[in-house]
């Protein structure tokens, strides 16, 4: 049996193949006018130091989000934003980075915000592309910029939970998944291993919420999503959560489990996912806010 | 406590970039100068886990080598290709530490990492960073006591 990192994304039996596409895809459209590469990582050097051909940067940090309020940038911004990287609402945006995709799959979140339909995700990510030994270059292109009109405001209802929703989530006994570590899950630690104990003042998981670190998704051999089957396995059989059922996802500030967002929503089909973006570094400082810890 | 003065003309110098992408463009050319510690200093793969920087996702690896005027040399390897900036803060606490007085080195500061590589660095990485500081401290003051026992 071939494991899915060998098998195409068409070939592994997800809701919505094509919000995937390979890195051979992306090869064969490096010139493609409508489509658009964006790379987003952790690493702020790694674009620069070398990217695929005719991709641009946007960073989660001084692109996505506000620079003074912890939230998300305003539709003005995010206009002005897609008009810098030359692209319209009928562009297709594909999205990659390091870490498996987290910081692509987060920017392909936001920009699902504002309701840009045309997005999809280059399996692999970056690690994928430089394993092949793919073309990587320092040339940063030059797009003619545009007048964006983004489809609506920020919708921060249908794929984005704040803190008065997660309440109500609990309340509810609805499901919420916790893609953090294992450690951080049971409360031993507030952070990834090896980080700091840092972030939040509580340690533990919000009251009801399933652990599903969100690498079991991912191979990592070459950072490819897992198939749908062994997708279903985790999500549905281990964990009893439902294709159907009204879903919130979190880890410490919304990132990763914007990866386990993308999982759930387009790869398996999922009716009613949202991100909780404030995730543990807001619940875990929020006084009076419910914990379970073991 | 300021920087030690190389660390300090390169912020000087870095400072001219008003353009991100232009400072980024300078970190890469240090990145771009990182040459492995050669193996005489660092042994054969696999490295000791106990020359690993702790936090260090790109997997940085640290060596201190005692010269014979007092002073230190300082080797490093980043075996995650992707360590882009790994290898520039290797190359800069080399050209920055190497050969000066020790005692710049073990009272480096976190802060040198938000100061060389912006403030909106993210949480990982910089601890990845300050984890090679904290090698190159640690290694530093262990050759000094060393190096002062009767």
């Amino acid at each position: 049996m071939s494991i899915s990192s060998e098998l195409s994304p068409a070939e592994r039996g997800y809701v919505h193949p094509e919000i995937l596409v390979s890195t051979e895809w992306v090869a064969q459209h490096l010139n493609d006018a409508d489509v658009r590469l964006v790379e987003s990582n952790e690493d702020l050097l790694l674009y620069p130091s070398g990217h695929i051909q005719n991709a641009v940067q946007v960073d989660w940090t001084s692109d996505l989000n506000h620079q003074v309020v912890r939230d998300y940038l305003g539709k003005a911004e995010f206009e002005k934003l897609c008009s810098r990287i030359g692209i319209t609402p009928d562009t297709t945006v594909v999205f990659y980075g390091d870490k498996s995709n987290w910081w692509a799959a987060y920017a392909l979140w936001v920009f699902s915000l504002f309701g840009h339909k045309k997005v999809k995700l280059m399996d692999g990510g970056r690690l994928k592309w430089e394993k092949e030994k793919r073309a990587l270059t320092r040339e940063i292109p030059k797009f003619a910029p545009t007048d964006y009109q983004a489809a609506q405001e920020r919708d921060d209802e249908t794929i984005r939970a704040l803190r008065d929703v997660v309440m109500e989530h609990v309340k509810s006994k609805k499901p919420l998944v916790d893609v953090r570590s294992p450690l951080e899950f049971t409360g031993e630690r507030l952070h990834m291993e090896d980080y700091p104990n840092e972030g939040a003042l509580r340690g533990g998981h919000i009251p009801g919420a399933k652990s599903v670190p969100w690498a079991r998704s991912i191979n990592p051999e070459d950072g490819t999503f897992k198939t749908a089957e062994e997708l279903r396995q985790i999500y549905q059989v281990e964990q009893g959560v439902k294709p159907d059922d009204d879903v919130v996802v979190y880890c410490r500030i919304g990132e990763r489990s914007s990866l386990t967002w993308f999982v759930l929503t387009h790869l398996l089909g999922y009716q009613k996912v949202r991100n909780y973006d404030g995730s543990w570094t807001e619940w875990g400082n929020l006084v009076g806010a419910p914990i379970e810890k073991p | 406590m300021p920087f030690p003065p190389k660390i300090e003309q390169l912020l000087e110098e870095l400072d001219f970039f008003d353009d991100r992408m232009e400072r980024y463009q300078a970190l890469i050319e240090f990145a771009d100068r990182f040459q492995e510690a050669p193996a005489s200093i660092s042994g054969p793969r696999p490295f000791p886990e106990s020359q690993r920087a702790p936090r260090c996702d790109s997997e940085a690896y640290v060596w201190t080598e005692a010269l014979a005027d007092g002073k230190f040399k300082y080797h490093f390897a980043v075996e995650n290709p992707q360590g882009i900036s790994a290898k520039a803060m290797a190359v800069i606490l080399d050209e920055c530490l190497s050969g000066e007085d020790p005692e710049l080195a073990v009272n480096l500061s976190h802060d040198v990492v938000f100061s060389i590589f912006g403030k909106e660095i993210s949480m990982g990485k910089g601890q990845g960073l300050m984890g090679m500081i904290d090698l190159v401290r640690i290694q530093t003051r262990r050759l000094l006591e060393v190096s002062r026992v009767p």
